[in-house]
C-alpha cells in the first residue's frame, strides 16, 4: 500500500544534520501518524477539522485493522464493544467465540500491563499517562493474530 | 468555496481560493529562512516562513476547496491522501528540526485564511512558544517500541516444555504430539509476552537518567504495524542530543538475549509527543 504511495510523495530534500534529522521519508507510516494526528502542538486553526472524530472513526477502523468487512470476517469487531465509538457496546455480549477470545486476551492484556506496572514501581519509575487507557486494553488484544487459533482450540 | 462558518467578526475573508497551512513554528533566523526554500508543503507548493515577534512559522499556500473544512474532512478520509499528507506535513518538521532546531511540530492540518492570521497567532502566544522552544532546546525525541515474537520460540519451547525432543514421540500418536505441541505453543506465547513486559519494564529503567519526559503511545497493530511480533509497549522519551545515541544503545542491549523480544528504537524525531502543554500554558509542562 504505502509502496505505491511512496512515489507520489512531494519530498524536500534531505539535509539534515545527523544529530536531530532523522529518515522523514522512510520513517513508519505509523509512526508518523500517531504523532501528526496524536501528538504536536494543537492551535485553533481558522478551519477546524475535528481529528478527534477522525482518528477515532477513520484512521482505528481503517488503519488499525485492514477494512471493516475484512476485520469482521475475521471476527474483529472490537469497536461495536467500544464505549466511546459505538452505543452497541455491552459487556454481556461475550459468549460467542470471537467475544471469548477477546475477553481472553484482553485478561492476558491486563495481567501484562499490572506486571509492567509492578516492575516499574519496583525500579522507583512514575507511572506511565494513560492518556487512551479505556482503548488499550481492546486495542492490544487484536495485534495476535496468531493467537487466534489456540484460543479457539483451548475453548473447544 | 468552502467558507468557515466561524470567521471572526472584523476579520476580513482570505481571497477565498487560498488558505495557510501551518507545520511548525520555530525561532525567526537565518536558519529558518534558508531551509524552508528547500521544502515542499502538503499541496507539494514552496514552503515560506511567516515572522512575528521572533518566531517564524513555516507555511505553504494550500487551494480551499481541498483544505477547507469539507475538503480537508475528505482527504482525511482517504487513506492515500492521509499519508501523503502527514508524510509531507513531517518531512517539513523533520527538515527543519534537522537545520533549524528546536522547533514545535504543529499537528496535521493546521490551516488559517491567510498569512496575517497566523502572525497574529505568533503574536498572541509569543510567550508560550518561546517558552516551549526554550524547554525543547538540544532536545530530541526517540520512540521505543517493544515486541513479543512467540514464534520465535515454538521450536525450541516445545522441546523444553515437553520434556521430550520432538523426534522421540512416533508413538504417542499424531493427535496427543499435535495437542502437546499446542499447548507447548501457547506457553511458549505467555513466556514471550512475560519476557517482554519484563523488558518493557526496563525500558524506563534504563532512561531513568537520562530522559527528562515520557510519554506513552498506544501499542500499534493491524495494517499499518510492520512488524513481525506483538507490539506490548510503544513509548517516547525527550531526551537531551547528547545523550541519544548511548540511549539508543542501552535499549537495544535489553533485548540481546532474549531472541522471544524485539525492541525497535525510532528517531530522533522533532519533539512531537512533548509539546502537549501549549493549549494550556498554565496547565503545567509533561510528568
Amino acid at each position: 500500500m504505502s509502496d505505491s504511495l511512496a512515489g507520489r510523495m512531494p519530498g524536500p530534500p534531505r539535509n539534515a544534520a545527523p544529530a536531530y534529522g532523522q529518515s522523514g521519508s522512510s520513517a513508519n507510516l505509523a509512526d508518523i501518524l500517531e504523532r501528526v494526528l496524536d501528538k504536536g502542538v494543537v492551535i485553533a486553526g481558522d478551519i477546524q477539522i475535528n481529528l478527534l472524530d477522525i482518528e477515532l472513526l477513520t484512521i482505528r477502523l481503517r488503519l488499525l485493522v485492514a477494512s471493516v468487512d475484512k476485520a469482521k470476517e475475521m471476527g474483529i469487531d472490537w469497536w461495536e464493544h467500544d464505549p466511546s465509538l459505538s452505543s452497541r457496546a455491552r459487556p454481556a455480549h461475550r459468549s460467542a467465540s470471537p467475544g471469548g477470545r477477546r475477553e481472553a486476551l484482553a485478561e492476558e492484556n491486563e495481567r501484562l500491563r499490572a506486571e509492567v506496572a509492578r516492575l516499574r514501581a519496583a525500579g522507583g519509575l512514575p507511572e506511565a499517562e494513560h492518556t487512551d487507557a479505556e482503548h488499550t486494553d481492546e486495542d492490544s488484544g487484536h495485534g495476535e493474530a496468531e493467537a487466534v487459533p489456540e484460543g479457539r482450540e483451548e475453548r473447544r | 468555496m468552502t467558507t468557515p462558518s466561524h470567521v471572526p467578526a472584523g476579520v476580513p475573508a482570505a481571497a477565498g481560493d487560498e488558505l495557510t497551512y501551518v507545520y511548525a513554528v520555530g525561532r525567526d533566523g537565518p536558519a529558518l529562512r534558508a531551509v524552508a526554500p528547500r521544502l515542499a508543503g502538503a499541496d507539494g507548493g514552496p514552503v515560506r516562513v511567516i515572522g512575528a515577534d521572533g518566531l517564524g512559522a513555516l507555511v505553504s499556500t494550500v487551494p480551499a476547496d481541498a483544505f477547507g473544512e469539507s475538503g480537508l474532512a475528505t482527504q482525511l478520509e482517504d487513506l492515500a491522501r492521509l499519508e501523503a499528507i502527514a508524510r509531507a506535513h513531517h518531512s517539513v518538521i523533520d527538515a527543519a528540526f534537522g537545520e533549524a532546531p528546536p522547533i514545535l511540530p504543529m499537528r496535521l492540518a493546521t490551516v488559517y485564511l491567510d498569512d496575517a492570521r497566523v502572525g497574529a497567532v505568533l503574536t498572541r502566544r509569543h510567550v508560550h512558544f518561546r517558552e516551549l522552544l526554550d524547554r525543547l532546546e538540544n532536545h530530541v525525541e526517540l520512540g521505543v517500541k517493544v515486541y513479543a515474537d512467540p514464534r520465535a520460540v515454538v521450536g525450541t519451547a516445545s522441546v523444553a516444555a515437553t520434556g521430550t525432543p520432538a523426534g522421540q514421540t512416533p508413538g504417542a500418536g499424531a493427535g496427543r504430539a499435535y495437542l502437546r505441541q499446542r499447548r507447548a505453543q501457547q506457553r511458549g506465547g505467555r513466556a514471550a509476552h512475560r519476557a517482554a513486559a519484563e523488558v518493557a519494564g526496563r525500558v524506563a529503567e534504563v532512561a531513568g537518567g537520562v530522559a527528562v519526559s515520557r510519554a506513552v503511545h498506544r501499542p500499534q497493530q493491524g495494517q499499518l504495524a510492520t512488524h513481525s511480533g506483538v507490539n506490548v509497549a510503544n513509548e517516547a522519551y525527550l531526551v537531551p542530543v547528547e545523550h541519544a545515541d548511548r540511549l539508543r544503545q542501552g535499549w537495544h542491549a535489553l533485548a540481546e538475549d532474549e531472541p522471544r523480544v524485539s525492541v525497535e528504537v525510532t528517531g530522533p524525531w522533532a519533539p512531537y509527543s512533548f509539546t502537549v502543554s501549549a493549549e494550556a500554558p498554565e496547565g503545567g509542562g509533561n510528568p
